[in-house]
């Protein structure tokens, strides 16, 4: 009994980090505590899923925490850190709305998927319905700051937050082997988006996709 | 019930006489984190009775309002201090009230010295009041929110009972209770004004708020002033203590050496956290006055997750 309270204990704490780094993820206005941040966040995604790997005794969720470890904690920050290095954007991001009111949005996002959540997954087991919860909630704040960034860079961060929120959830349905896959394909998904985004914006900008008007403004800039 | 009115009383002149001594305590550590020298730690007792021994200057149009709020706003502090446990639980008056009685008389101090800072009429007065209203207005639903969260976990509003939950094994690891501490710590430091807020030890600055409203005051007003601004570092120490480091708390039914034991610890919790805080405070610098809402906002949407995150646990 004390080690099951003791592992929901662990799961809990986990998948609630994983919540205040979205919060933190709205807080943040520089351009690299938003990369780090999200870095972050798929770090406390991947040691949530290995927990969960662990509890379960489900060896292919290690998979799942690997890859979210390696290409989102890693390869998409250093990644995103090098695209804003190169666009010469890291000064602070626009929002639209003030701070404050965002996180008062927030604060109400998470109270709605609870109290939607809670009285769906009643039956369900008690692990599994914290983290749909949670990763409803995780999901909706990754919607408010896409809604609420206009610099391309913050949206694709959101983007890539709401798609940690959807593995959370896969994680916490036990037993679908399906998991694994679904998690590669929306990892290439999001790094053709984030390519995709970026490509539209330089060509807004520019007229153009050609990477040497890039070097020129760096040059004006400077 | 003598014996249980003894330890209250002991612990009513606790508080009085360590909270001077937190005090120098931490501007002693400030100075030496800076390479100063710095003043003794007994500078705020000889401050005090320097102060005592002044006479007091009252400007022309003072009411009775400004020579009764120094009194009123010692009495409220001192009672809230004498509330929570320092070295001892279920001491006798802390049946009487609970955490919501203890942010009650917070509240009702801060409303007589906002009030006391309007009084005599000058600009800095009125500065500091309505900067300390707007620092309150977002510290006080965080420090209700907190009380919350606490409650919700140990089922109860009453400091000796929350105390003997926290050390119970049944506390567990919760995310709720680590977003709560964070939350009361800024509280703490925002109601201190302490430095990313208010800066302690400087007078006549335009950003200061704590020190523009009792800046006409004088004498043994100005001394009975600042002892209930100690004795709230004090009272803030003691509660987060209280709730979060529990350890070596003693009964008030237990042997006058486990009563000796817990005020050992109280004084050592008192020294780390005089320490920690002026590292804090050397190690940042101080925010512009219009990022204070954003700072202590941190506090009150952390303070609110922490009461939400309450719903999705096992217990409830």
């Amino acid at each position: 009994m004390i080690a099951e309270t003791f592992s929901y204990d662990v799961a809990h704490m986990l998948a609630g980090g994983m919540l205040l780094v979205s919060f933190m993820l709205l807080y943040q206005d520089r351009m690299y505590g938003l990369l780090n941040t999200f870095a972050l966040h798929a770090f406390v995604l991947s040691l949530s899923v290995a927990w969960e790997a662990y509890v379960n005794q489900s060896p292919h969720l290690y998979i799942t925490a690997a890859i979210a470890l390696v290409l989102k904690a890693i390869v998409i920050p250093t990644a995103l850190h090098r695209i804003v290095q190169r666009l010469g954007i890291h000064r602070t991001v626009e929002t639209t709305v003030g701070i404050g009111a965002t996180m008062l949005v927030g604060i109400g996002l998470v109270a709605l998927s609870m109290a939607l959540m809670l009285p769906v997954t009643d039956a369900v087991d008690p692990l599994a319905r914290q983290d749909l919860a949670f990763s409803l909630s995780i999901l909706l704040l990754g919607l408010l700051m896409m809604v609420t960034r206009r610099n391309a860079v913050g949206q694709v961060v959101g983007l890539m937050s709401i798609e940690n929120g959807l593995i959370l959830a896969a994680a916490g349905a036990n037993g679908m082997p399906l998991v694994v896959e679904i998690s590669v394909a929306f990892s290439v998904l999001i790094a053709f988006m984030v390519i995709g985004i970026f490509l539209f914006r330089i060509r807004e900008r520019f007229d153009t996709v050609d990477v040497h008007v890039l070097d020129s403004f760096r040059g004006e800039r400077k | 019930m003598i014996s249980e009115l003894f330890i209250q009383a002991v612990q009513m002149l606790a508080v009085l006489l360590l909270a001077p001594l937190l005090t120098g305590l931490v501007r002693r550590v400030k100075a030496r984190l800076l390479r100063r020298r710095g003043p003794s730690i007994l500078q705020p007792y000889r401050d005090l009775v320097r102060l005592a021994h002044k006479e007091v200057v009252l400007a022309d149009n003072a009411s009775w309002l400004f020579r009764a709020a120094p009194y009123l706003i010692f009495a409220t502090t001192w009672v809230a201090a004498s509330l929570v446990p320092t070295f001892a639980t279920g001491l006798i008056f802390s049946w009487a009230a609970d955490l919501i009685v203890i942010v009650a008389l917070l509240g009702s101090a801060r409303f007589f010295l906002a009030l006391a800072g309007l009084d005599v009429g000058t600009s800095f007065g009125g500065l500091g009041s309505s900067r300390e209203v707007m620092i309150a207005s977002l510290a006080e639903p965080a420090l209700i929110m907190v009380v919350f969260t606490v409650a919700m976990i140990a089922g109860s509003t009453q400091l000796s009972t929350v105390s003997a939950f926290m050390l119970s094994p049944e506390v567990g690891l919760r995310v709720s209770l680590g977003l709560a501490l964070v939350a009361l710590i800024i509280v703490a430091i925002a109601e201190n004004s302490r430095i990313p807020v208010d800066n302690p030890s400087t007078h006549l600055e335009l950003t200061m708020v704590h020190e523009a409203m009792i800046l006409e005051y004088s004498g043994r007003h100005l001394a009975v002033l600042e002892t209930a601004s100690s004795l709230n570092l004090l009272l803030y120490v003691s509660l987060i203590s209280s709730i979060f480091f529990p350890w070596g708390l003693a009964d008030a039914n237990a042997a006058p050496l486990a009563l000796f034991t817990g005020f050992v610890f109280y004084v050592v919790k008192l020294l780390v956290s005089a320490c920690l805080l002026a590292v804090f405070e050397t190690s940042i610098a101080k925010m512009r006055v219009f990022r204070v809402p954003q700072f202590i906002g941190t506090a009150l949407m952390m303070a609110l997750l922490a009461a939400l995150l309450m719903f999705v646990t096992r217990s409830l």
